[in-house]
């Protein structure tokens, strides 16, 4: 990598603060409880619209894994959401009717958060529909593995997203509040992903699982990505580029070992497709405000239609972080 | 006569403080050193907090960095405290505010007293120790170290080029032999005493102060001058991972921890709330009295570091993902690849899976579907017969399909009609096993009800096809196992090539007779080739095939079973 590509991504990186500051500005605090933000503590930020009954679970499971302040932005919800958090003691929260595609698809709505009450702590960027999973996280809470990372002198945690669904159609169990969503979408594709490196940032580019099974088995290359880097000890210059799939500067997406060993690491579990999903998609087709004219979206729908199961033969139960990481989906690393 | 503790804390206080009123409720003086950067809120706090304790003191603070003297120097202040006050101590112990005691103190001076004058110190020369950090072993002691390798790297890493490039060298004090070993000792009385009140003492500090970790090996090898019974170990539990840094234990490794009958582990993460109090817990039990064990954990954080340095064979995941050659195992387990066999053999496919035991799948690569064992729509690890799926990253699909089905060898046929794109993969690795019959592709050719026309470009096309990938698989990069045979040589003499590839598969299978699979017909195929030539191609790949039909010696074997041995 020459002077001017580095150029580049210092560029990049500078637009894309500025955009932040320019996304913030619709920002709307609706419950500012930044104050109570202790020095060491785990944030997490989060963009969300109109998750209501995924909220109480999503809080509930990143509490006890020891995230101590949630940083969320509310997109114009209409089901409650917005009030629910507010009362939340843990949540500050803003809330914007901005276009989520015009602020990337929330990143720079994040970034401007992450610039202002991030630096020094360590943060994680997840959606509702995300559940971290690490090693030992049965034993160990989330303060173990950054206090370990921090040791190792290690600034960024890598977590594939693993899509999470549920035997038979998609809509067969509905899925009640405050339930743990993998007890209907425990099911999981264990070795169908297909990597590349993407040179510029060097981060990996992760493809495959059931949505490139069932809904992207003639258009590979435009299956989604399901490379993220969703904790970070965060620096006030840092900035998420495009989702959590890449980041500037680029040393932190470095989070994979290339001279043959494996670096620590952990899945995202996507709890994406419960009845909820169904819904949704009719809902996002018709807002496009996703990634590449939701494309992704349009195959759901086109596919939908036809009430596929994702679930075959050998698709894998999900036990544990243990069982994850025997399927090599995830690593120990030197972490033991 | 007891045992006594020097601790030295630099963070968690609360930890280290209930340690170390752990061990003075028990009878043993405490003399506790605390980093100086601690801010003095944090100090008196721990210092009131333990003023109750008659045996606990404080010994005078000093600033501590990581790699220098510093630490030297809260060691001997302690030290100096722990003789001059508490004239009862026989052996000092010492911990870190971060060490945990795992058996009850009575124990430990049990064992202490079983050997009065032992001296527990893990001492061995540069010559012995693989564990040096930074490629700085035995240099750490002829070179001068006045820079923080923590905050001043550039300085610290010029300074020491320079050194190396004027070959400039320290004179090691006289009578020194210089040892490394852990901090973590437990030193008798005596020779703790000979080390401090030294009258070359002055000479020594002035050596060490420009020594490189001078905490691993000040009392390290001043021990060796004084001592007549040095034990060289560490009583403590304290492992290192790739990085120089300690294993830190947490709440699950409580079951290890208390099976290795080792009297104190380090590091212990602080918030490892089951730890402590399973531990500090005043044990009364009377369990017997065993030696240290510490192997299992050793062979726990001994596969942490291999994972971490050497990974799973055959795994390209998230955070791991080498760099071309660096792969140790391309794939994760052997496989083998046949082209032209069935081609040549009806219904080979079956035949192989019931000669080899193994799962033996159709033209992987072919370019209208993956042709999976049984034709299923997908297979292990939820891989897709999708051909769009499979192009999409070759290779990928080859790897993952080894990887899914570790413990069970997978064979798959391979010709010049399917994907390229994995000639390179499979012949630099050495678990492929590539047996190629060239020119095979020729018989559904010669077969096929198409124009003339038509089989003659498309045998051009497919036979440059197949040349390149003989010359990949002749490559001098090769590190698969390849037999390539012409057709007409396969054919003259078909079972000892398939015997030594089925031998090869399942070696256990030797005394079994094997089966000869059933060739197709040939009758015509010479007279095929000739056409070839005759309309401008010069079939290459087949060797010699006569013209007319008689002399098929391979007729014969279809007929009876052919034993070996």
């Amino acid at each position: 990598m020459n002077i001017i590509e580095k150029y580049g991504l210092r560029l990049s990186r500078k637009r894309a603060r500025l955009r932040a500051y320019r996304k913030g500005l619709q920002l709307r605090s609706v419950a500012d409880r930044t104050a109570r933000i202790g020095g060491r503590d785990i944030l997490a930020f989060t963009t969300l619209r109109n998750e209501r009954l995924r909220l109480p679970y999503f809080l509930n499971y990143y509490r006890d894994l020891g995230v101590n302040h949630f940083l969320m932005v509310d997109n114009a919800s209409e089901d409650g959401s917005r009030e629910y958090l507010a009362e939340q003691p843990d949540v500050s929260l803003w809330s914007t009717t901005g276009s989520y595609k015009r602020a990337r698809f929330g990143v720079d709505w994040l970034n401007r958060l992450q610039m202002r009450h991030g630096h020094g702590h360590w943060c994680l960027t997840v959606d509702p529909d995300e559940f971290l999973v690490y090693p030992f996280c049965d034993t160990r809470p989330l303060p173990a593995l950054t206090d370990w990372l921090e040791a190792s002198a290690l600034r960024s945690f890598g977590a594939m997203l693993l899509d999470m669904y549920p035997k038979g159609p998609i809509d067969a169990h509905p899925y009640r509040e405050g339930q743990d969503p993998f007890e209907i979408a425990c099911w999981f594709d264990s070795g169908n992903y297909t990597i590349q490196r993407n040179p510029r940032f060097d981060n990996l580019w992760i493809q495959g699982g059931p949505r490139a099974r069932v809904f992207f088995a003639d258009e590979p290359a435009k299956a989604p990505a399901l490379n993220k880097i969703p904790l970070v000890k965060w620096h006030r210059r840092y900035a998420y580029v495009s989702s959590t799939h890449t980041l500037l500067p680029r040393g932190l997406n470095h989070v994979y070992d290339v001279w043959g060993g494996e670096k620590t690491s952990g899945c995202l579990l996507h709890a994406k497709f419960l009845h909820t999903f169904v819904e949704k998609s009719a809902e996002e087709l018709e807002r496009r405000e996703h990634y590449a004219g939701s494309r992704e979206y349009l195959a759901y729908d086109r596919a939908l239609k036809e009430n596929p199961d994702l679930w075959c033969e050998w698709s894998e139960k999900y036990i544990n972080w243990r069982q994850l990481e025997l399927l090599g989906l995830m690593s120990k690393g030197n972490w033991a | 006569m007891t045992v006594g503790f020097i601790m030295l804390c630099h963070t968690a206080l609360h930890r280290a403080e209930q340690v170390a009123r752990h061990w003075a409720v028990q009878g043993c003086p405490v003399v506790i050193h605390v980093d100086r950067s601690v801010s003095q809120a944090g100090y008196a706090r721990m210092v009131e907090n333990l003023a109750p304790f008659e045996n606990v003191r404080f010994c005078a603070r000093y600033r501590c960095e990581w790699g220098t003297f510093s630490l030297v120097e809260a060691m001997q202040a302690a030290s100096a405290m722990i003789l001059r006050e508490f004239p009862k101590v026989r052996h000092v112990y010492a911990a870190s505010g971060s060490c945990m005691p795992l058996r009850p103190v009575e124990e430990l001076r049990a064992y202490l007293q079983e050997r009065p004058h032992t001296d527990f110190i893990e001492s061995v020369t540069t010559a012995d120790v693989a564990w040096t950090a930074g490629g700085i072993s035995y240099e750490r002691f002829v070179l001068r170290f006045p820079f923080s390798w923590r905050r001043q790297r550039w300085l610290f890493d010029r300074w020491v080029d320079l050194q190396r490039l004027f070959a400039m060298r320290r004179k090691l004090p006289e009578g020194i032999v210089p040892h490394l070993g852990s901090q973590w000792w437990c030193l008798t009385r005596q020779t703790l005493s000979a080390i401090l009140q030294d009258p070359r003492r002055r000479i020594y500090d002035d050596y060490f102060r420009y020594v490189w970790i001078p905490d691993e090996s000040y009392f390290q090898t001043l021990a060796r001058l004084y001592s007549n019974d040095i034990e060289s170990r560490s009583l403590t539990l304290s492992k290192f991972d790739f990085q120089g840094k300690p294993h830190v234990f947490y709440d699950d490794h409580l079951q290890l921890l208390r099976r290795s009958d080792c009297f104190v582990a380090r590091k212990i993460w602080p918030r490892a709330d089951k730890l402590y109090r399973h531990f500090l817990l005043r044990e009364t039990g009377t369990r017997p009295r065993a030696e240290p064990n510490p192997g299992k954990i050793d062979r726990l954080f001994a596969k942490a570091i291999e994972q971490r340095t050497r990974g799973r064979a055959g795994l390209y995941m998230q955070s791991r993902f080498p760099n071309p050659g660096w792969e140790n195992g391309r794939t994760a387990a052997p496989y083998s690849v046949f082209e032209g066999f069935s081609e040549l053999f009806e219904d080979f496919e079956t035949w192989l899976g019931k000669m080899a035991g193994s799962r033996v799948h159709g033209h992987l690569y072919a370019p209208d579907r993956v042709e999976f064992a049984g034709g299923d729509p997908v297979f292990n690890g939820a891989l897709s017969a999708s051909p769009a799926l499979r192009d999409h990253n070759p290779n990928a699909f080859l790897t993952n399909l080894t990887w899914n089905t570790r413990g069970e060898r997978q064979c798959f046929q391979f010709g010049p009609r399917d994907n390229q794109e994995i000639s390179w993969l499979i012949a630099g690795d050495p678990n492929a096993q590539v047996s190629v019959i060239t020119g095979a592709w020729a018989l559904p050719l010669f077969r096929a009800n198409i124009d003339f026309g038509e089989k003659r470009r498309a045998a051009a096309r497919l036979q440059q096809i197949e040349t390149e990938h003989v010359q990949v698989l002749r490559s001098p990069h090769v590190k698969a196992r390849v037999r390539i045979w012409s057709l007409a040589d396969f054919v003259a003499a078909p079972m000892e090539p398939l015997q030594q590839v089925l031998d090869e598969i399942t070696p256990r299978a030797l005394h079994r007779p094997i089966v000869a699979p059933r060739m197709v017909d040939l009758s015509g195929f010479g007279q095929f080739l000739q056409n070839l030539r005759n309309q401008g191609m010069q079939p290459t790949l087949m060797g010699e095939f006569p013209l007319n039909d008689e002399p098929f010696p391979a007729l014969p074997v279809r007929r009876r079973p052919y034993l070996v041995k």
